[in-house]
C-alpha cells in the first residue's frame, strides 16, 4: 500500500493523457511523464540520504512529482506555507532536516548555510535525467508516513499532522479508478500545503483527470482559466467563492457551461454567497465538503440535490439545510459529545467526533489523539439534526462562557450578518470581572451605524446575554489565506495583548 | 493457505494480474487467480489458466467475497480470474459520490 501505486495505475491505463497543466505558463505533463519523473526523483531522494522531502512553492508541475516521488522513496512529503516569514520557515525546516527541499529559483538563492538541506529549484527537479530501468520499487508499508502538514498555527507553535499511506489510500479509494472522461478538468486553486490541495492531486490522478493548477488565486483570473481550459470541476474555500461572486457583480450568469461541479469547504460559507453563486452558476452542481487535515480531507458532504432543494424551497427548515455540512461519507461515523465524552442526541450542541480508516488524528511529537474506541475529537463544535445532517458551529474552544452560560459566537455572528449594513462579523469572548467572559464583536459595515443600533438588533433577535458589550468597526476582518477567521487577532484588539 | 494483510500485494502465477488487499478477515484463505495460488512473485506456472477461472480481471475494479469480508483492488489486469477457496470473487459495485476536492 503506497500512494505511488495510484500514479502507476494511471500511467498504465492513460499514459498519454495530460495529467497536470500549469495555468500560469501553459506547461503540462502527461501521466506517463509524471510517472517517469516521480520514479527518477525517488532515486534522487534515496541517494541524497535525507529523511524528508520539503516543498516551499506555489502550485506548479513539480508539486505532484515531489508528492509521488516522496511516496516512492518512502519519505514524508512536507509542503510548507510559502507565505510564512523567513524566521518561521527556518524553524519548520529545522524540524524536518536532513531534508531535500524543492522551491523556486529565487528562494533557492536565498537559502544559505544549511548543512542538512539539499536544495533543488523546481525547474531542475522536474527534468528527468536518464535513470536505470531498475529503480528500486517502492515499499508497500501502510504505516509509513506519506505527508506531514504543519497546521496553520493560529495559536502557538505549528503542530505537524501526520498522514500515513493507509489514510490517504483509504480516502483516495472512495473515487472510482479511471472514471474521468478525456475532456474532464479539475481547477485547483488551493495552495499545495492545504489538505484539499493534496486530496485533489490524489483523487484526480486516481480518476485519471486532468488537473489545471492556478498558482495564485485572483477571481477574474480564476474565471478566465476556468473558461479557457473548459474546466469541469473545482474546489474553492469560502473566501474564494465570495470574491468570485463579487467579481461577477451585476451579471446574470458566470457563463461557465462546462463547469459541472463546484465543491467548497475549509471554512464557514456565508449563506448569501452560496445563494448568489447558485444563481450565477445555473449549470453547476454544488457540494459542501467538510473535513480536516487530521481526517485526510472530506468526511461529510452536502450534495447537489440537497443544495437545489434548499435553494428552491420556501420552507425555512429546508432552506436552513444550505448551512449544513451534510451527512457522513460511507465508512465514516460522526458523533456529537459533551465535555465529559457523553454522546448527545439530535440538535444538541457539542464537540464533533469522527471515526474511520482515513482518520489519522496524530501529530509528530505529540502522538495520536484517537481514543480507545477509535474516535477523534475534531475540536469543531456543532450538532446533528433529526435527519442526520451535520451543522458546524465554530470551534469547541470558541465557546464564550458568560456568567456560567455557554454562548456560541457563530449564532451571534449569524444574527449580526443579517443586518442590512453588516457585511461581516466576528464575535469573541474577552475576560470580564463581572461575567468571567464578556461578549464583544468586530464588524464590517457598508455604511455608518451606531453601536446601540446593532446592540438593539441583536437584542430583538436573541436573549439579552448575547448582546455584545462592545462593538468595534473594522475595514476588513482578519482571515488567513485559506479563509479561517483569526479570532485571536480580534480578541487581541479588545484586550490589547496576546490572548494566547 | 495463508492469512492476508491489508495493504499486501500479490501476483498471479499464470497471468498478469496483480492485486492489493484492501481488507481481509483474520483467517487462512486460499487466494487463487486463473486457478493457481497467488504469491509474491509473478510466476511461470506451467499449467496455464484453469478454464473455469479465465474470465479476466480489470484494473481499478474491487473484488469481494459474498460476505464482503475480503476485498481486493486489481492493480494490474490479466486473463485469469480471482477466487477464494475455489469460489469466484465478484466485482464490488461502488456508489458514485459527488466530487469533493
Amino acid at each position: 500500500m503506497n500512494i505511488a501505486l495510484f500514479l502507476e495505475m494511471a500511467a498504465d491505463v492513460f499514459g498519454s493523457r495530460t495529467a497536470f497543466v500549469d495555468a500560469s505558463n501553459g506547461e503540462s505533463i502527461s501521466y506517463r511523464g509524471l510517472f517517469q519523473a516521480a520514479r527518477a526523483k525517488a532515486q534522487v531522494m534515496r541517494e541524497s540520504g535525507v529523511a524528508h522531502c520539503a516543498l516551499i512553492d506555489t502550485a506548479n508541475l513539480t508539486i505532484p512529482v515531489a508528492l509521488f516521488a516522496s511516496g516512492w522513496a518512502g519519505l514524508p512529503y512536507v509542503p510548507i506555507n510559502y507565505r510564512l516569514t523567513a524566521t518561521e520557515i527556518d524553524a519548520l525546516l529545522a524540524r524536518v532536516e536532513p531534508a531535500l527541499l524543492v522551491t523556486d529559483a529565487e528562494r533557492k538563492q536565498a537559502i544559505t548555510g544549511r548543512q542538512k538541506l539539499v536544495v533543488h529549484d523546481r525547474q531542475s527537479f522536474r527534468e528527468v535525467h536518464p535513470v536505470s530501468d531498475d529503480v528500486e520499487p517502492w515499499t508497500d508499508a501502510p504505516d509509513a508516513i506519506a505527508v506531514l502538514l504543519f497546521t496553520s498555527g493560529t495559536t502557538g507553535v505549528p503542530k505537524a499532522a501526520i498522514m500515513r499511506h493507509k489514510h490517504l489510500v483509504s480516502y483516495t479509494l472512495m473515487t472510482e479508478f479511471a472514471s474521468a472522461e478525456e475532456d474532464e478538468a479539475a481547477l485547483v486553486s488551493v495552495p499545495p500545503y492545504h489538505i484539499a490541495g493534496i486530496a485533489a492531486i490524489l483523487t484526480s490522478v486516481y480518476a485519471c483527470r486532468r488537473v489545471v493548477q492556478l498558482p495564485t488565486f485572483e477571481p477574474n483570473e480564476w474565471l478566465r482559466v476556468a473558461r479557457e481550459q473548459n474546466v469541469t470541476s473545482t474546489f474553492v474555500v469560502p473566501t474564494m467563492l465570495a470574491r468570485i461572486v463579487e467579481a461577477l457583480d451585476g451579471q446574470k450568469s458566470a457563463n461557465l457551461p462546462h463547469l459541472h461541479a463546484l465543491s467548497y469547504g475549509g471554512g464557514k460559507m456565508p449563506l448569501n454567497v452560496i445563494r448568489r453563486a447558485m444563481d450565477l452558476f445555473p449549470d453547476t452542481e454544488f457540494t459542501n465538503a467538510y473535513g480536516l487535515t487530521e481526517t485526510s480531507s472530506t468526511i461529510s458532504l452536502l450534495g447537489p440535490d440537497d443544495h437545489r432543494a434548499a435553494h428552491q424551497s420556501d420552507d425555512p427548515n429546508a432552506q436552513k439545510r444550505l448551512a449544513s455540512a451534510g451527512t457522513a461519507l460511507p465508512g465514516i461515523e460522526i458523533a456529537i459529545k459533551d465535555d465529559v465524552g457523553r454522546e448527545l442526541g439530535p440538535n444538541e450542541r457539542g464537540e464533533i467526533y469522527v471515526r474511520g480508516e482515513q482518520v489519522s488524528g496524530e501529530y509528530e511529537g505529540i502522538g495520536s489523539r484517537i481514543d480507545a474506541e477509535g474516535w477523534f475529537p475534531t475540536r469543531d463544535a456543532g450538532y446533528v439534526d433529526a435527519d442526520g445532517y451535520l451543522f458546524l458551529d465554530g470551534r469547541a474552544d470558541d465557546v464564550i462562557v458568560r456568567g456560567g452560560e455557554n454562548l456560541s459566537p457563530g449564532e451571534i455572528e449569524d444574527v449580526l450578518r443579517e443586518h442590512e449594513v453588516v457585511r461581516d462579523a466576528a464575535v469573541v469572548g474577552v475576560p470580564s470581572e463581572e461575567w468571567g467572559e464578556a461578549v464583544v464583536a468586530a464588524v464590517e459595515v457598508s455604511q455608518e451605524i451606531a453601536v446601540e443600533a446593532l446592540q438593539d438588533w441583536v437584542r430583538d433577535h436573541m436573549r439579552s446575554s448575547r448582546v455584545p458589550e462592545q462593538i468595534h468597526f473594522w475595514d476588513e476582518l482578519p482571515y488567513n489565506e485559506t479563509g479561517k477567521l483569526l479570532r485571536r487577532v480580534v480578541k487581541e484588539s479588545f484586550t490589547g495583548k496576546d490572548a494566547t | 493457505m495463508a492469512s492476508l494483510a491489508t495493504g499486501q500485494r500479490l501476483k498471479s502465477a499464470v497471468c498478469g494480474t496483480e492485486i492489493m488487499v484492501i481488507s481481509a478477515p483474520d483467517a487462512d484463505l486460499e487466494l487463487t487467480c486463473g486457478g493457481a495460488l497467488m504469491g509474491d512473485n509473478e510466476g511461470s506456472n506451467g499449467d496455464g489458466i484453469d478454464p473455469n477461472f479465465a474470465s479476466g480481471t480489470t484494473i481499478g475494479k474491487r473484488y469481494v467475497t459474498e460476505d464482503g469480508e475480503l476485498e481486493l483492488l486489481c492493480v494490474k489486469p490479466g486473463d485469469g480470474s480471482l477466487a477464494v477457496n475455489g469460489t469466484a470473487l465478484k466485482i464490488k459495485e461502488s456508489k458514485k459520490l459527488p466530487k469533493t476536492d
